[in-house]
């Protein structure tokens, strides 16, 4: 176990590290960027950068110096806005994100998992039609499309939810299902197949054989296997919710870690930029581990990383 | 079944001689045969969603030409006298800010988002197909060192590759596909792999290798013809997905640049009035909708269409 | 002897996109306490439906009952509801599938698989449950049950999973059991100590056997009687000894023929069958072997031969035993050499 997780953090720095230097690259290149020699940029921020960069230094002393402080959790100076540093940007607004995005993820899981179940045990009936047919709508409707709708109907014309930002619970509301309705959607159909397979599987038919009921054999045989490609699919799923936050919280006004990176990208505030696309990445890698460490929990064949059996 | 009740009496001594029969007769296979592709078209025939979806596209396609010469006005002309009008006999889906037909611009958006998501695809699909056949037809080193860069590369999540591209990139339609299809080719490149792995230890491929044919003449006359099922989904599945993505990059600005329209910008601009004039959202965002539907209940078509397992 | 079940003019067919799949056409048979019959035929001949069948295990639809009954104690299974069904599967009539890989749930362990029909059947507690689980892995020799009972199915070796499968099928007494195929999936050594696990606990628990496979060397080692199906119905019936020494029906002849012959003359071939099985969806009029049979006569095509009787046990519906027909004698393929003559 310990020797897994070392293993594990190791090969999570060295893609950190790849990240790191391939936003550095990137940022390089681009016109105007931080370590560009010309640029315009307020002079407090210039000198700023000048100390912490040594932006007359070479580059690659440049990239060392980079490197460094983010290896201490330190992202610079911003590039546009005097006086606040990436650091303090991420610290105010990650809570906000967090919460949106836990909301949306449990959104999400509950409700695909529950409808591809349901139209898994109702194979062909109009219970898994419409389920299916719900499923493939909310995969062909852009979330930032879904927002505005949302927005439009229960906010600006029934009034019965808040337009924007995020005080309350009720003010989430919105925002989370716009988020989850594409993921919710992919898990439904996941589950439905992964359902359909489990049910369909030889297993299942020696614990009918032994004369469990239907709703035994569903909870305690099924389910738990069916659900084993809904885990792995968690991955891509704080990806989707990650990278939704972009578009949803900019359309609902909320002051997350999403809109400031889009704010960011507009603004061309190339520091800011990097240190999300580092903390983002950070983040993520977090959660894959995670991820993993739970399937471990869910299948008894899986021992830390390795095949325990064949089948 | 039973038969009915025979009477044996009833039978007659010639029942009883040898039965004369084609000798090729008894290796013949029972039941109908039909060759892969029939079968898989007649199975997507049946499919009244994935026809559907069928029409839609073709329907969009004809429109995207036929659009603007119909309406008689083009995309990219202000008119200040009929800003912001609700759809009426003289302007079908309305106009924009700044007096523009938005009928008009809802084709040529068509043409531009079609244009982007079927090219973006068509990138990936090629450099995935070249990239996960080589790697899975050579295997060992050259396929390790192959698929670590692809995995590499795939860690950084999709749309935050394409944000930071654009962001160093001048903006344009063919520096928008370049940045979409920098990273978009791995999912195709891994599932080509996969099936040229699987294919190329079967025999018809050590039959071919034996009468001589060279490599470069098995991996394609023989292993790509036979990934095609999988290729053609994977491929009417990313459309969508670069539809997508190009409506949400013009959202967030970083997409197609004025006087350029595409329903990502079209939906981006009418987000901002959508108190006021919804109608404006209305139109690009039901077409962004009922493309990647289409394209969707296609591709969904054809998976079942192909699948050898739904052949029960 | 008692007859525990009797299966009468069965018919199960499937609903498929393209047909209707006649799958069982008019099957009967009967099973007597404590005897082992076994169903031998080609895949999709239909024994693995006839046997689901009878646990009524047959998804429905796309599966339908057309006819016909299955009496266990005298009792109609295919009226029973679902609920009546439960009651009787895994506890008077239990079944063991092909491939002990995939037959148990891979996230359970096997002591838990074991003890849920003890629990349901047996209103058993759980210690209970466990301390019997533990009887019954040393009941069908797996080693070191107390180690052996708290693990995953993947732990084990193929041959123990299937000794856990036949423990969690034996583990409310059933009156009969159903093996489908049971060592098919399995190494040939194994095979043999799955085959005699099985006919001893028969002796142990008084159990009767339905044994469907396709392998006449098992039905050989393990059976009393047989029943051969082809085409969706049982084209001939009697007891081991009938079938080998006494064949009647060119099918027949042809399994015979197939069956490798490990100490017979050497210049002495493996004979294939040519031909395909028929499609169910649009089964043949007339006999369904017709169309491959080396000795079909003209009426083999139209009409389907009711059953000739042989002897108290063995019938077979085949037009060649009728008197008009030209004497044909079995090929020299089809003969049984000494060899499993012995193993009788």
């Amino acid at each position: 176990m310990g020797r897994y997780l070392i293993q594990r953090f190791g090969s999570m720095v060295v893609s950190l590290f790849f990240i790191v230097t391939i936003t550095f690259i990137l940022m390089q290149l681009a016109p105007g960027g931080p370590f560009a020699s010309e640029k315009k940029i307020p002079p407090e921020i210039e000198q700023q950068m000048n100390e912490k960069y040594g932006l007359n230094d070479p580059l690659h002393i440049q990239y060392f110096n980079y490197l460094k402080d983010v290896a201490q959790w330190d992202f610079g100076p911003s590039f546009k806005y005097t006086g606040q540093s990436v650091n303090d940007i991420i610290n105010r607004s990650f809570e906000y994100s967090l919460l949106l995005g836990l909301e949306s993820i449990f959104l999400a899981l509950s409700i695909g998992v529950f409808l591809g179940v349901i139209a898994a045990l109702r194979h062909n009936t109009s219970v898994d039609y419409t389920a299916m047919v719900i499923a493939v709508l909310g995969i062909s409707v852009p979330n930032f499309i879904l927002a505005a709708a949302l927005q439009y109907f229960f906010a600006m014309k029934l009034g019965v939810l808040p337009v924007a930002r995020f005080d309350s619970f009720l003010h989430t509301i919105l925002p989370a299902v716009a988020l989850a309705t594409t993921p919710m959607a992919f898990i439904a159909r996941l589950m439905r197949s992964s359902m359909l397979d489990v049910l369909n599987s030889d297993y299942i038919k020696t614990a009918k054989a032994k004369g469990l009921n239907e709703r035994v054999v569903t909870y305690r045989h099924a389910l738990r296997n069916a659900i084993m490609p809904v885990v792995s699919y968690l991955g891509p799923l704080v990806v989707a919710i990650l990278t939704g936050s972009f578009v949803i919280e900019e359309i609902f006004d909320i002051p997350g870690l999403g809109a400031e990176f889009v704010n960011s990208v507009t603004n061309r505030d190339y520091t800011v930029i990097m240190g999300t696309t580092v903390f983002f990445s950070a983040l993520l890698l977090v959660s894959i581990l995670l991820v993993d460490l739970l399937y471990t929990l869910i299948d008894p064949r899986i021992k830390f990383g390795k095949e325990g059996g064949k089948s | 079944m039973s038969q009915p009740e025979l009477n044996r009496a009833e039978l007659e001594q010639s029942d009883f001689e040898p039965l004369v029969r084609d000798e090729a007769e008894a290796e013949k296979i029972s039941g109908e045969s039909t060759s892969y592709w029939q079968d898989a078209w007649r199975r997507f025939k049946k499919n009244k969603l994935a026809l559907f979806g069928m029409g839609v596209i073709v329907f969009l396609g004809i429109m995207s030409f036929l659009g603007g010469p119909i309406s008689g006005y083009d995309y990219y002309t202000n008119d200040y006298m009929v800003t912001n009008k609700a759809p009426s006999l003289e302007h079908w889906f309305g106009t924009d800010p700044l007096g523009r037909d938005i009928f008009a611009r809802t084709w040529y958006g068509a043409k531009i988002s079609l244009f982007i998501g079927i090219m973006a695809a068509l990138i990936d699909v090629i450099i995935g197909v070249i990239w996960g056949a080589i790697a899975g037809y050579f295997g060992g080193r050259t396929d390790e060192i192959m698929m670590r860069i692809a995995d590499i590369l795939y860690s950084v999540p999709y749309l935050l590759v394409v944000i930071l591209l654009m962001v160093i990139l001048p903006q344009g339609l063919w520096t928008l596909i370049l940045a979409m299809t920098f990273t978009g080719w791995i999912n195709m490149a891994r599932i080509v792999r996969g099936q040229v792995m699987q294919l190329r230890s079967e025999e018809y491929v050590l039959a071919a290798r034996t009468l001589g044919a060279n490599s470069n003449r098995i991996m394609f006359r023989h292993l790509v013809p036979n990934t095609l099922g999988p290729i053609l989904v994977t491929l009417t599945l990313t459309i969508p997905n670069a539809i997508f993505t190009e409506a949400f990059l013009s959202y967030l600005g970083l997409g197609v640049q004025a006087p350029l329209a595409s329903w990502g910008t079209m939906t981006s601009e009418a987000i901002s009035a959508l108190q006021y004039y919804p109608f404006q959202l209305f139109f690009p965002a039901f077409f962004i909708c009922l493309t990647m539907l289409a394209f969707n209940v296609i591709g969904d078509g054809m998976r079942d269409a192909l699948d050898p397992k739904a052949r029960k | 002897m008692k007859k525990v079940l009797e299966v009468k003019d069965l018919n199960v067919f499937f609903d498929t996109y393209k047909a209707e799949v006649q799958a069982v056409r008019g099957v009967s048979f009967d099973l007597h306490e404590k005897e082992t019959l076994a169903i031998v035929g080609e895949s999709g001949s239909g024994k693995s439906v006839t046997s689901q069948s009878i646990m009524k295990l047959i998804p429905m639809p796309p599966g339908k009952f057309a006819g016909g009954s299955i009496k266990f104690n005298g009792e109609e299974l295919i009226d029973k509801s679902e609920r009546q069904m439960e009651d009787i599967r895994g506890k008077e009539i239990s079944m063991i599938f092909q491939d002990p890989m995939t037959s148990l749930n891979p996230t359970m362990t096997v002591g838990k698989q074991i003890a849920e029909s003890l629990i349901k059947h047996q209103n058993m507690s759980k210690a209970q449950a466990r301390k019997r689980g533990l009887e019954l892995l040393e009941l069908v020799g797996i080693p070191n049950p107390e180690a052996r009972i708290d693990q995953y199915p993947h732990e084990y070796s193929g041959g123990m999973r299937q000794r856990g499968m036949i423990a969690i099928a034996l583990a409310c007494n059933p009156k009969v059991l159903i093996a489908d195929e049971p060592t098919t999936a399995l190494d040939v050594t194994i095979q043999a100590q799955i085959l005699d696990l099985m006919r001893d606990l028969q002796d142990k628990v008084n159990t009767s056997i339905i044994l469907i496979t396709h392998d006449l060397g098992v039905v050989a080692n393990a059976a009393h009687r047989v029943a051969v199906m082809y085409g969706g119905k049982i084209i001939e019936t009697g007891t081991v000894d009938e079938i080998f020494y006494n064949p009647t029906h060119p099918y027949t002849w042809g399994l015979l023929g197939s069956m490798p012959d490990l100490e017979g003359d050497s210049d002495e071939e493996l004979q294939a069958i040519p031909g395909t099985p028929p499609d169910l969806a649009d089964p043949p009029k007339g006999c369904p072997f017709a169309a491959r049979c080396p000795y079909a006569m003209k009426v083999c095509e139209n009409h389907m031969p009711d059953y000739f009787e042989l002897s108290d046990t063995q019938k077979s519906a085949c037009w060649l035993l009728d008197e008009r027909s030209p004497k044909v004698e079995p090929p020299e393929s089809a003969k049984v050499g000494g060899s499993k003559r012995d193993e009788q």
